[in-house]
């Protein structure tokens, strides 16, 4: 169907440029269109950069978007994939009182069973990370909202392609 | 800088000199073959302005009177050569100066380095004395743009701007210098930039799609082509013409591809879009293979597109990716430069002239001129119209002048009824649409090219928005001619108000100064007309000057422009009153 809106994952691989994340931004907001997560940070080429937003289009307008980030000049090459083409998660902390850890059976078993991790522990707190899918993460929050969460914080989503992504070709072409 | 992301030249232009970034910059300008610049100084650009001055027999510097002149006399110096337009400024006021200029040029793909002055590096962030973020603001508008905050860095991102600016489809790049790196001493070579890697300029036009475009034209019994400013940027004007003549396709263009096929020329069905002509834009819907040449669907140029061209397949040559299938839907894009495409697909197409279908412009073509064209250039009425003034200057230009217009009625009638023999002939702001522009840009355009007549044809409103480069015009002694239409209102404005807002002429007339007397301010030849009789008289003694001249037209108030497609309709939904 052309107008079913979808997530998308888009994936840029860039030269490392102060202004680029401007640019890039400037593409989306010009065109009211939401970003649900952005996350820059390098990719496996030395000196080449990766940025991965997520967001919810049709494909028409994901592909034109997919167009404009191209054709700025310091992106080396755009991609978007679907959900089932990309292997993906989110991090998260979580900051909760102490006295819960010793005092509450269920904090224990939520967890052991979640594969969260305890990153610190001390008097007054300690700290949990998860990472996974969204719902899984959730799924935590609304678990631990019964106790009270200090602190909560999110990541951008990361991902990456089943497929290959042609990038270091590209390069070795041009040198 | 990573030295790896950018090819150069082999061998520099010179060998390694220890000198100053400022110096640095008037001689990476002058190895890209910059002759003029335009632009306004500065305190924080003023390093660089010393070193014009030293290099003043080498590189001519146009001190225009304001930095939006600046901006538009660089767009009109690179619109009529296909040169780069270089512009300056200081930081901060000056800096934003150049922005509508800008907006201008990234629009309308015009070839442009932007240098500006800022305040030194340690002071970035500080709000300091006229810094503005010129990099952030500029960055929507700029096809490229970057800081320098080191000396060192100047060659290769001076290199980098200019290979940008002109390569692919060409725009605007800015280049920021703090003050402290325009007087850092670092050892200078210079090589031009030949590639950048993660910027594709063009590809090479693959041959499947030229086939599958040929195929297409030659199964076609009623094609059409529509063409753009992409066949004057590519210099594809000869391949253009080969094919439309060898496939004996009617052809069309937008405003800013007019002028690349004469205008005489038996093919040439004239302009589409809001105020083009009739023909083209009613059989736009009746085609059965549109070709689009580099050109780019814009709004004005489809009215509505649910309705556009719904009947026809679409090939779009292009050499801008992000253009294919951006609003109008695609059969086959051929992706790449004009020249080459078109070259491509000339022997492959068969020869033909589909002369009934193009018997039916002729008609529609003859039902415009009884309705409108008659009446615009030959007038019975009293009052002068703007269409006769054009018909005069083509008449004693003979078709040979470029001309540049401003916005507005004046310049539709301009651009509908200019007749044109040679290529960049039309300078006309087309995507921003922004009055002013042809003060400034005639400038560059007669700069650029001296042999040849520039006339600039501006509306009494649009004059007023740059009427201060008429002090440029008489320092520089550029002789440029400028005709002003004058009908004591936003002319454009007014109509939209009559046609769409019952006649509440809410702030569009003007009352006008004596615009003889401030021409002749500026020590500039300048006459006015209000009578038929006198036109073409005037005409004559304007193209007769050797200087500069001014020429007011008195036209009739309140002329409306048509034929016109209202905002919204489709194309064949067209009025012709
Ligand atoms: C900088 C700018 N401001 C406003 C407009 C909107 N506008 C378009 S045409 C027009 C009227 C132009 O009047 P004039 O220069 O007298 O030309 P005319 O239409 O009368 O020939 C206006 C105000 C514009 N295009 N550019
Ligand atoms: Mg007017």
């Amino acid at each position: 169907m052309e107008d079913t809106i979808n997530t998308y994952t888009i994936s840029i691989y860039t030269e490392n440029n102060i202004g680029l994340l401007n640019r890039i931004s400037a593409i989306f907001q010009r065109r009211h269109i939401n970003v649900e997560s952005l996350n820059t940070s390098i990719s496996e080429i030395e000196g080449v950069s990766r940025f991965t937003i997520v967001v919810n289009l049709t494909e028409e307008r994901m592909k034109k978007i997919i167009g404009q980030i191209e054709k700025q000049v310091e992106v080396i090459k755009a991609y978007y994939h679907t959900d089932e083409e990309t292997i993906y998660q989110e991090s998260c902390m979580f900051k909760l009182r102490s006295d819960l850890l010793f005092e509450e059976r269920e904090i224990q078993n939520i967890i052991k069973e979640s594969n969260a991790r305890i990153v610190t522990v001390n008097k007054e707190f300690f700290v949990l990370e998860k990472s996974g899918k969204r719902n899984e993460i959730e799924q935590l929050y609304r678990e631990f909202s019964a106790y009270g969460i200090m602190q909560f914080v999110r990541s951008g989503r990361i991902a990456v392609t089943k497929q290959e992504m042609k990038i270091s070709q590209m390069l070795v072409a041009f040198n | 800088m990573n030295i790896e992301t950018v090819k150069t030249t082999e061998t520099a232009t010179e060998n390694t000199v220890r000198i100053s970034g400022s110096e640095a910059i008037i001689k990476c300008l002058i190895a890209e073959g910059v002759e003029t610049l335009y632009g306004y100084p500065g305190g924080a650009i003023m390093p660089v302005y010393d070193e014009l001055y030293k290099y003043r027999d080498q590189i001519h510097h146009v001190l225009t009177r304001h930095e939006q002149g600046a901006a538009h006399a660089a767009q009109g110096y690179a619109r009529i050569s296909g040169k780069v337009g270089v512009a300056m400024a200081t930081s901060g006021p000056g800096a934003t100066n150049l922005i509508t200029g800008i907006a201008d040029a990234q629009i309308d793909s015009t070839p442009l380095v932007c240098v500006t002055g800022q305040v030194a590096s340690h002071l970035l962030g500080s709000d300091a004395f006229q810094e503005t973020d010129i990099v952030g603001i500029s960055t929507p508008v700029t096809k490229w743009n970057v800081q320098i905050t080191k000396a060192a860095d100047i060659p290769e991102v001076m290199a980098k701007a200019f290979y940008i600016a002109k390569s692919g489809r060409p725009g605007p790049v800015l280049v920021d210098i703090t003050k402290d790196a325009q007087f850092e001493e670092f050892d200078f070579s210079y090589k031009k930039c030949t590639s950048v890697r993660s910027y594709k300029a063009s590809c090479v036009p693959s041959s499947v799609s030229i086939q599958k475009a040929a195929d297409l034209i030659n199964s076609a019994k009623k094609p059409m082509i529509v063409w753009g400013q992409g066949v004057i940027l590519g210099k594809a004007e000869a391949e253009l013409k080969a094919v439309i003549e060898k496939a004996g396709i009617p052809s069309a263009w937008t405003i800013l591809g007019a002028s690349a096929i004469p205008t005489e020329h038996p093919l040439n069905i004239g302009m589409v879009g809001m105020h083009g002509n009739y023909a083209p834009n009613m059989l736009t819907n009746e085609c059965d293979v549109l070709i689009a040449i580099g050109m780019r669907f814009d709004d004005r140029v489809t009215g509505s597109l649910s309705t556009y061209a719904k009947q026809a397949k679409v090939i779009h040559f292009e050499i801008d990716p992000a253009e294919i299938d951006k609003n109008v839907k695609t059969d086959v894009a051929v992706l790449g430069d004009s020249k080459l495409s078109l070259a491509g697909l000339l022997p492959l197409l068969n020869e033909t002239t589909h002369a009934t279908w193009h018997q039916k412009f002729k008609d529609l073509y003859a039902i415009e001129f009884e309705k409108i064209i008659k009446d615009d250039l030959h007038p019975t009425k009293e009052g002068l119209t703007m269409g006769e003034v054009i018909n005069q200057i083509n008449l004693q230009t003979n078709g040979d002048a470029a001309i540049v217009s401003d916005v507005g009625q004046h310049q539709m009638i301009a651009c509908r009824y200019a007749k044109f023999n040679k290529s960049k002939s039309n300078i006309t702001s087309g995507g921003l649409g922004t009055m002013g522009f042809a003060l400034p840009a005639a400038i560059g355009a007669k700069m650029a090219a001296p042999d040849r007549d520039v006339v600039a044809i501006i509306g009494d409103g649009g004059f007023q928005m740059n009427i201060q480069e008429l002090g440029t015009i008489f320092q520089q002694k550029v002789p440029v001619k400028i005709v002003v239409l004058n009908n004591e209102f936003l002319g454009m404005v007014r109509q939209w108000q009559q046609l769409f807002f019952d006649k509440r002429y809410a702030s569009t007339e003007m009352t006008n100064p004596n615009f003889v007397a401030i021409a002749k301010g500026y020590y500039i030849d300048a006459k006015k007309v209000t009578k038929r009789e006198e036109l073409a008289d005037a005409v004559a003694e304007m193209m007769a000057c050797e200087g500069a001249y001014f020429l007011e037209v008195c036209v009739e108030k309140e002329d409306n422009v048509f034929p016109m497609i209202p905002t919204g309709a489709s194309v064949s939904e067209i009025r012709l009153s």
